[in-house]
């Protein structure tokens, strides 16, 4: 029976939250063309136990390679695993996420293995039983869609784009052999978590971002009672001349030349929206702008409006959404 | 130290996009071409470890066609001690870029290869670990952090809530992520210099695509806009209809 591999990530033992987005998207798949679903699970200690949840999204294989030295990633390790199971399995296509991980294993697996891959996929079509991507370039000012001309099909799917949904497979799970005999020319040597243990933009159904409009990298309390009123999904992100101003890190800016986002939900306050800001987050589902220039750019893509002093809006945003969510 | 940067003729990101009327490219009349903002991390890491150094060569390498000498020339100016443009017309996809890449590079002899972590124009992000995969060398990608110490690489990589510490010996490929460092702009004199910098160029074939372009087009619109009103009087009729209309509360 022909395959769709799904590599499921993981982190300390975990499935890490866009591994359900990616068996999700690898069953759909599966279910158009009539393949198996094999999901691949590579990690530290727990990895099986946490594996085994992956039968509810459609895995119906489930592949876990376990081993003290996995709990974080390792590139080499992990591309001689997947590349094994490729071998093994022939698959149609095989389905990473767009993480950081899921973005550095895929273009090394390529390379490896000599094949095309499609990077931060959008949507995901069969013609002739081939997949065709579409994908978002030039930081989403453009779309563009693509035929694979050989087989597997690499693909990554952008975080947040495809719905995880319930269709339950087999789920037998099996054990890989991992080799110890590797030794990796690139060593993960720890991890350095954030000051804040913050969800990242990228993968947060829910963004506030701000602009220079705040005037101050003190001011960012207004922003983060927000997203504390927003609860567990919401996180904070930053226009360019914010970051680049130094009042907030680079990994929350939003934009061409920062990070693209697709939550159901995007605050942009204070931020004019510039070409490169409205490209990284023009795909959100719903857009709020506050900005006090009713002439900026942002409303053109905002769902909604409201013109005024964010100094006034945000702290009755703030209590009116604190309200509403614990109504 | 001897560094390797690959660099990419892109639009600026303040470009607006169009595409051209059968939809294979975008329209490039009117548009504002830049050496890709992340490949001005790379090569300003490149000219601070040959200065940290204080010997060696900063090579710029870059793929495309007759208009990436442009691009060259910047990073000559930025102090690039030499230019290779591989030109070649083909289509590309990112694997195709990686081979005619990682096949110039096993010629050279080098320490270490920086790319920027991706272009703004394919958005890949696929190049730099494709190549290091293609020469059997360690690679750091999105890294925000390097130190060089005895041939050591310890390299920050930037990942979901926070980073990964990576290490690895030289030879080596890292792709740059903004904050690496703060790109110098190039100097007049920098300017003139480069205009006497040695500039080779190559004619490449490229190997087969795996992917094919079937059309470009523009994003999908978004629903017309409403303003809910001004002032502090309206954001409860904007949590409103966040709620009961937009269901995103």
């Amino acid at each position: 029976m022909a395959t769709i591999l799904a590599f499921a990530e993981t982190r300390d033992g975990a499935l890490r939250p866009v591994a359900a987005e990616v068996v999700s998207a690898a069953r759909s798949l599966a279910d158009e063309v009539g393949a198996q679903v094999v999901a691949l699970v590579v990690g530290g200690p727990g990895t099986a136990d946490a594996a085994s949840d992956l039968a509810r999204l459609g895995a119906d294989r489930i592949l876990v390679a376990e081993a003290e030295s996995l709990s974080v990633y390792q590139p080499d390790l992990a591309v001689e695993i997947l590349a094994g199971v490729v071998g093994d399995s022939d698959p149609t296509a095989v389905l990473f996420a767009a993480s950081a991980q899921g973005k550095d294993l895929s273009a090394r697996a390529a390379a490896h293995l000599g094949l095309a891959l499609a990077s931060e996929v959008t949507d995901i079509e069969v013609a002739d039983g081939t997949p065709v991507v579409t994908r978002p370039m030039y930081g989403g000012k453009a779309y563009g869609r693509f035929r694979f001309l050989g087989a597997p099909a690499l693909i990554s799917i952008r975080p947040n784009v495809f719905s995880v949904s319930e269709s339950p497979g087999e789920g037998s799970v099996e054990t890989l052999p991992v080799s110890e005999a590797t030794v990796p020319r690139t060593r993960v040597v720890g991890m350095e978590a954030a000051a804040r243990a913050a969800l990242d933009v990228r993968e947060a159904p829910m963004v506030v971002a701000g602009g220079r409009g705040l005037q101050d990298a003190d001011n960012w309390g207004l922003l983060e009672d927000l997203v504390a009123a927003l609860g567990d999904g919401a996180t904070l992100g930053a226009s360019r001349a914010v970051v680049d101003a130094g009042w907030r890190p680079h990994s929350e800016q939003v934009g061409q030349t920062g990070k693209v986002v697709s939550p159901n939900l995007y605050f942009a306050v204070g931020i004019s929206g510039a070409i490169q800001h409205l490209a990284g987050m023009r795909t959100a589902g719903v857009i709020v702008a506050v900005n006090k220039d009713p002439e900026a750019p942002i409303f053109g893509v905002a769902n909604y409006g409201v013109v005024g002093d964010l100094f006034e809006i945000l702290p009755v945003l703030t209590e009116e959404v604190r309200v509403a969510r614990g109504a | 130290m001897r560094s390797i940067v690959c660099v990419k003729r892109v639009p600026d990101s303040e470009a607006r996009v169009r595409i051209a009327g059968d939809g294979s490219a975008i329209d490039s009349s009117g548009v504002k071409y830049v050496m890709n903002p992340y490949d001005e991390f790379a090569l300003e890491q490149a000219l601070q470890l040959k200065e940290a150094a204080g010997e060696g060569t900063v090579t710029a390498i870059t793929l495309g066609s007759d208009e990436a000498k442009e691009t060259l020339r910047s990073a000559l100016a930025m102090g690039a001690d030499e230019g290779v443009l591989l030109r070649s017309d083909g289509s590309m996809d990112g694997l195709v870029v990686a081979r005619a890449l990682a096949d110039e590079i096993s010629q050279r002899e080098f320490d270490l290869v920086l790319f920027g972590k991706q272009a703004i124009d394919d958005d890949n992000m696929q190049v730099p670990a494709m190549v290091a995969q293609l020469l059997s060398l360690p690679c750091a990608t999105v890294v925000v952090d390097m130190t060089l110490d005895s041939g050591t690489v310890t390299a920050k990589r930037e990942v979901e809530g926070g980073h990964e510490i990576v290490e690895f010996e030289l030879p080596g490929v890292i792709a740059a992520q903004k904050g690496l460092n703060e790109p110098r702009y190039p100097s007049l004199k920098g300017i003139m210099a480069a205009k006497r910098k040695p500039l080779e160029e190559k004619d490449v074939t490229v190997s087969e695509p795996g992917l094919e372009l079937l059309g470009l087009a523009p994003p999908p619109a978004r629903p017309e806009p409403q303003i809910v009103g001004e002032g502090p009087e309206v954001v409860p009729e904007l949590v409103r209809r966040l709620r009961e209309e937009a269901k995103v509360l």
